[in-house]
């Protein structure tokens, strides 16, 4: 009999998961795998909403599974339907539609909502004030599409990764958008303050307004906000996305462990052995939980563990990379970002270069890269996070690291050559070999190529050759 | 008398012009009139000092000269003796991409028919296995440009993965002048320099790259949807894994920016004919395979395989690197590129051989697994124009299953490290010392002809075939010893596969036509450009595979923290066994050398010049530090055309793609030291 596998949630880390059992199980020989999702629609990929919003994708494009997946692999799905309690001593789970389901393992997968700040007038009874939405599913973003029509204005509440990324979606829609941020800069906690203006600059630039520092006080349908200094930020459309908080109530009522999100340990375990919990639901000491990476890595491993495919199959936690998803700004941050260019016992590099929308800091220990956040220099940005990832010692020359291809500097001209440098690399001819053969009378590109065979073979260096003979011929 | 013919190395096959033993480029499409050091210099190959000129057996443990007919018993002795006691199975053959269309074909007949052995494959499968298993998921027939490389030169953008031609085949690169490069490669070479962009992936993280910019593709509204519903199937299914590899995703993995990934997938979209073309470096390796159809993906995301102007292709590597992979010296394979397992293909060889189709062995072992039987299962090897110790993966073990062997006999013109090894050593002909057929890079067929006469005791490979087989009971006319013979018999077992030379002659081809497979009849007038109206799939129709990254088989740890890739320079060919012996090519490069980051370089104590120590879990290599500041810090690279304790293969992971059975020579970790250490 295989083991009966209940995962509550077919968001990001529940589709993943299910997945990733079926790839290591896929005749359901040692799992028998439920998968309930409150939503109705297959699951899909949150990480590519502010695509949809943008008009880049279109939402069937950010499905994560074929609408027929679930039954040619063998997975009981019940979407369209939420776990609604868990009675741990008889192992079972009751479902919204009132059904309740036995488990040998119970998986939480229940994600994150969305916090809504105190906004008067924000949220009422029935939910968001009309003109308000928040940014969290698919169906937001459809609510968000029909309802920002070109040239509206739109205003964001959070200056947050996914404020900015829908705020960036808006504007390239041909929304006036204007960001209302309460903290004295934007995604602080990824950013420092002087990247914080480097980036609140650079949106500028694409039409994307900030407003700093002051919370939104309350909100008028269909005119706007007020903000707590108490100037207007007009707006047909409020999309909120103010930050998530971790959906642990099932947990809580189930009495697990929970400290701002479920507790798990390395074995993604709950504090019932039998109850595991992955993705943003969970709190595992090593990650920082909304991200998909964390997720996708402790589906892999949980499913693991359930399988037996690795028995010995550990989550140690997964180093953070920030990466600001939003058409031409090109934004990294990693590790210790807010280590000063003056700290005592770290190496901190720091460019800062405002008016081309570039800001690049580098955080050093031991010749490791701990921290940086690079701003508009998208190949530094890669290459920093690769030695970030590896641990790989970092070059000495750190002003070419911090530049990128900017750092390159433009060939040398063939007159400026040293003798013994190659020429033609097909034929293996220096530049002492054709001063030595135009010396001997070969004048002509042709009469040196005769000569030397430079240029014979891909002919790539027939200008340097033509350079070469008519320096000579001039000195 | 100057004859017209063409070069002995690398698959481009330049035209070249032989006379009185001196060598001469000409006018040829492939490579419009260059040459590159190694074929200027390739007739110093024909005297050299290095050339084998008798058969060799090993006595008291020492090569001594022998005559044909003492060295061709003995062989067929011990070998009808093994088969008697171990059955045919225990006698295997390895062959050569470097072989002619005849010598191949009559190769893998002499192992089904003389041998009965299944145990046959060739240094293909180093080289061209994942290219051709990806083509033929996707288009349902495997040629490795399936236009004329003339083409190249019209097109607005070229997308090379993995490929350095500007030192691997440096005339190709005349065609690409015009045209806006991207170059995928982790290092910056001499091609990386040439490009537009240059993208640096981390090594084996190329299929993660090309699922990046597919990603890219649709997110930039660059998807060709016309084309997908006309000519394709299988999209959905691929971008739902594509749709998981948003670049900056990709970026995070294989180091390469999002936006220079948005911007690859830009150039190519709006160029006005764009290609995307594999070679080694993104092929070899254990997901080779799974990362060609990842590039395959992207090329008909943009709708350019089977269209005027732009498409897909793989830059075959040995001169006969196509024609070698299509007649039957590959273990799965029989003539016309026919499947030994396939009933319907059995019966028509079998009928042109005139043998029972029942007499005929299945499919045998791959390169690198027929390599690990050496010894255990299999007792005799005979080797034809390969240099197994020195190019196959994991050396060391290599050298000891070739010396636990009953009997190694090796075929080949110069005196190779392999040779060394053997127990019987035949001396054969070369290049210009005898006619023969080669099949280029694109597809089309060449006539090299005899321009010079063999030197004295010299015997051909069709004769050595030839000489056992009826020392092994064949029919003497069964395995014809003149080229065209063989030929035309090669035509009559092609026809109606895939790979249908039946219209091809060498009339044909003396006469210069330009003959690109498939020629079904004699006034076919060949096919430069293959699926123009439809793919070889049965429904005409080129498949998505949904491919994911998976990463190298070996990663690097706190033991061997850096990674080792291996390639090619400019002046060697190969294992280096004929380029080694041309003193201008040495003078060019003389000693293996590892290109390392200066950083790099220093953390180990060693600087510019020194002698160091590249180790990996497989073994060590030593070799002069090359210090390269465009060098990742992580990386190592070392060519593998040196010999001894300089072998780049001493260190290769042999773990096999589990589709085309590639080694994967192109990534493992390694580390870096002091030679003392």
């Amino acid at each position: 009999m295989p083991r009966r596998v209940v995962v509550a949630g077919y968001g990001m880390a529940g589709a993943r998961l299910a997945e990733e059992i079926r790839r290591r199980d896929p005749a359901g020989e040692r799992v028998a795998l439920t998968v309930v999702g409150a939503e109705r629609h297959a699951a899909y990929n949150r990480v590519l909403l502010s695509a949809v919003l943008g008009g880049s994708l279109r939402p069937e494009s950010v499905l994560l599974q074929d609408e027929g997946w679930a039954d040619e692999h063998r997975v009981d799905l019940r979407a369209g339907t939420a776990v609604t309690g868990v009675d741990r001593s008889a192992r079972t789970v009751t479902l919204s539609d009132g059904s309740t389901v036995d488990y040998d393992v119970l998986v939480l997968a229940t994600g994150s909502r969305p916090w809504l700040p105190p906004v008067e007038g924000l949220v009422t009874e029935e939910g968001l004030a009309p003109g308000a939405v928040a940014f969290r599913t698919l169906d937001d973003c459809t609510r968000i599409v029909d309802a920002a029509r070109p040239g509206a204005p739109v205003a964001v509440l959070g200056g947050g990764l996914l404020g900015l990324e829908a705020a960036r979606g808006l504007a390239h829609r041909g929304n006036l958008v204007t960001v209302v941020h309460p903290v004295g800069h934007l995604m602080e906690r990824q950013l420092d303050p002087a990247a914080g203006r480097v980036l609140a600059a650079k949106l500028a630039t694409l039409g994307i307004e900030t407003r700093l520092g002051v919370t939104a006080a309350r909100y008028l349908p269909g005119d706007g906000l007020k903000l707590a200094d108490g100037t207007y930020v007009a707006a047909d459309l409020v999309v909120v996305s103010a930050g998530v908080r971790p959906a642990s109530d099932l947990a809580e009522a189930a009495g697990l462990a929970t400290d701002g999100g479920v507790l798990v340990n390395d074995a993604l375990c709950t504090s019932d052995p039998r109850v595991h919990a992955i993705g943003d639901c969970a709190r595992h000491p090593g990650t920082v939980s909304g991200l998909v990476q964390p997720a996708w890595e402790q589906a892999a491993v949980l499913a693991d563990l359930l399988t037996g495919a690795n028995p010995a199959a550990r989550y140690r936690g997964t180093p953070v990379v920030t990466r600001l998803k939003a058409r031409d700004v090109d934004l990294a941050a990693l590790g210790e970002v807010h280590t000063e260019v003056d700290s005592a016992d770290a190496e901190v590099l720091c460019l800062q270069d405002a008016t081309r929308g570039r800001y690049a800091k580098l955080v050093l220990r031991e010749d490791r890269v701990t921290g940086a956040i690079v701003l508009g220099v998208p190949d530094a940005a890669a290459a920093i996070t690769q030695l970030f990832d590896r641990g790989t010692p970092a070059p000495a020359d750190r002003l070419a690291l911090l530049l990128g291809h900017a750092a390159t500097a433009p060939p040398a001209s063939p007159v400026d050559l040293p003798a013994s440098a190659t020429v033609c690399r097909c034929n293996t001819v220096t530049k002492r070999q054709l001063v030595s053969a135009w010396r001997a009378g070969a004048r002509s590109p042709a009469d040196l190529a005769t000569a030397t065979r430079a240029t014979t073979g891909c002919g790539g260096c027939r200008d340097a050759v033509r350079t070469i003979a008519d320096w000579l011929a001039t000195t | 008398m100057p004859v017209d013919t063409h070069c002995p190395y690398c698959a481009l096959q330049c035209g070249m012009r032989v006379s009185a033993g001196t060598v001469a480029p000409r006018e040829f499409p492939t490579n419009r009139g260059g040459l590159c050091q190694k074929g200027w210099t390739s007739a110093a190959v024909l005297d050299s000092p290095g050339r084998l000129t008798v058969p060799l057996v090993r006595r008291d443990g020492e090569l001594r000269p022998s005559t044909w007919e003492d060295a061709l018993d003995l062989v067929a002795a011990r070998l009808r003796a093994l088969r008697a006691e171990h059955g045919p199975d225990s006698v295997a053959v390895f062959g050569g991409g470097g072989l002619t269309n005849e010598k191949a074909y009559l190769l893998g007949k002499f192992a089904r028919v003389a041998l009965g052995t299944s145990r046959i494959d060739y240094n293909g499968r180093f080289c061209m296995s994942s290219a051709a298993a990806a083509g033929i998921r996707a288009f349902g027939m495997d040629r490795g440009l399936p236009f004329p490389v003339t083409d190249l030169a019209g097109a607005g953008a070229v997308l090379l993965a993995g490929a350095n031609p500007a030192e691997t085949m440096p005339p190709f690169m005349q065609h690409l002048t015009d045209a806006e490069l991207v170059v995928v490669d982790p290092r910056r070479t001499p091609t990386a320099e040439a490009a537009t962009l240059h993208l640096r992936p981390a090594p084996g993280t190329d299929l993660a790259l090309a699922l990046g910019i597919l990603h890219a593709v649709v997110a930039d509204g660059h998807l060709d949807k016309e084309y997908l519903a006309e000519r394709t199937t299988g999209f959905d299914d691929a971008w739902r894994v594509a749709a998981a590899w948003w670049p900056e995703r990709a970026e995070r993995v294989t180091g390469v920016a999002a936006a220079d990934q948005r911007r690859a997938a830009a150039l190519l979209a709006e160029a006005d004919g764009a290609y995307v073309l594999t070679a080694r470096g993104t092929e070899q390796h254990a997901r080779g395979t799974d990362t060609v159809s990842g590039w395959i993906n992207l090329a008909l995301a943009l709708g350019l395989p089977g269209r005027p102007g732009s498409g897909f292709g793989c830059l075959t590597g040995q001169g006969n690197g196509q024609g070698g992979r299509e007649h039957g010296q590959k273990a799965d394979q029989l003539p016309g590129y026919r499947r030994i397992d396939d009933p319907a293909a059995r019966k028509h060889v079998a009928a042109v051989w005139g043998v029972d189709p029942e007499s005929l062995p299945g499919p045998g072992p791959s390169a690198v697994e027929l390599l690990d039987s050496l010894g255990s299962a299999t007792k005799a090897l005979l080797v034809f124009g390969s240099n197994l110790l020195v190019s196959a993966p994991r050396s060391a073990h290599v050298a000891s299953r070739l010396a636990a062997l009953d009997l190694l006999v090796v075929t080949d013109v110069v005196a190779s490290e392999t040779a060394r090894q053997a127990d019987v050593v035949l001396p054969v002909a070369q290049w210009a010392e005898e006619d023969g057929t080669l099949t280029n890079l694109e597809g089309r067929i060449l006539l090299r002809r005899r321009a010079v006469d063999p030197p004295s005791g010299v015997r051909t490979d069709l004769d050595v075939l030839h000489g056992l087989a009826v020392r092994l009971g064949q029919p003497p006319q069964r395995f014809p010893t003149v080229a065209e013979e063989v030929f035309t018999e090669l035509r009559r077992a092609s026809a109606g596969g895939p790979a249908d030379y039946s219209g091809v002659t060498y009339d044909r081809l003396r006469a210069g036509e330009a003959l690109h497979w498939p020629v079904v009849s004699t006034d076919d007038p060949g096919t430069p450009r293959a699926f123009l109206d439809r793919f070889a799939h049965p429904d005409g129709l080129a498949r998505f595979v949904p491919v994911d990254h998976g990463g190298p088989a070996e990663l690097p740890d706190a033991e061997f923290p850096l990674q080792v890739t291996t390639g090619r320079v400019l002046a060697h060919y190969q294992s280096g066994a004929q380029t080694r012996l041309v003193e201008e090519l040495v003078a060019a490069a003389p000693e293996v050398f590892v290109e390392v980051h200066p950083d790099t370089a220093a953390r180990a104590g060693l600087a510019d010049g020194d002698l160091a120590r590249v180790t990996s879990r497989r073994g060590s290599t030593v070799a002069r530090v090359r210090a390269v500041a465009s060098m990742r810090p992580d990386l190592l690279f070392l060519p593998f055309h040196f010999p001894g304790a300089g072998r780049a293969n001493l260190l290769t992971n042999p773990a096999l793609d589990p589709v085309s059975r590639m080694p994967e020579f192109k990534v493992c970790a390694g580390r870096l030291s002091t030679v003392e250490s």
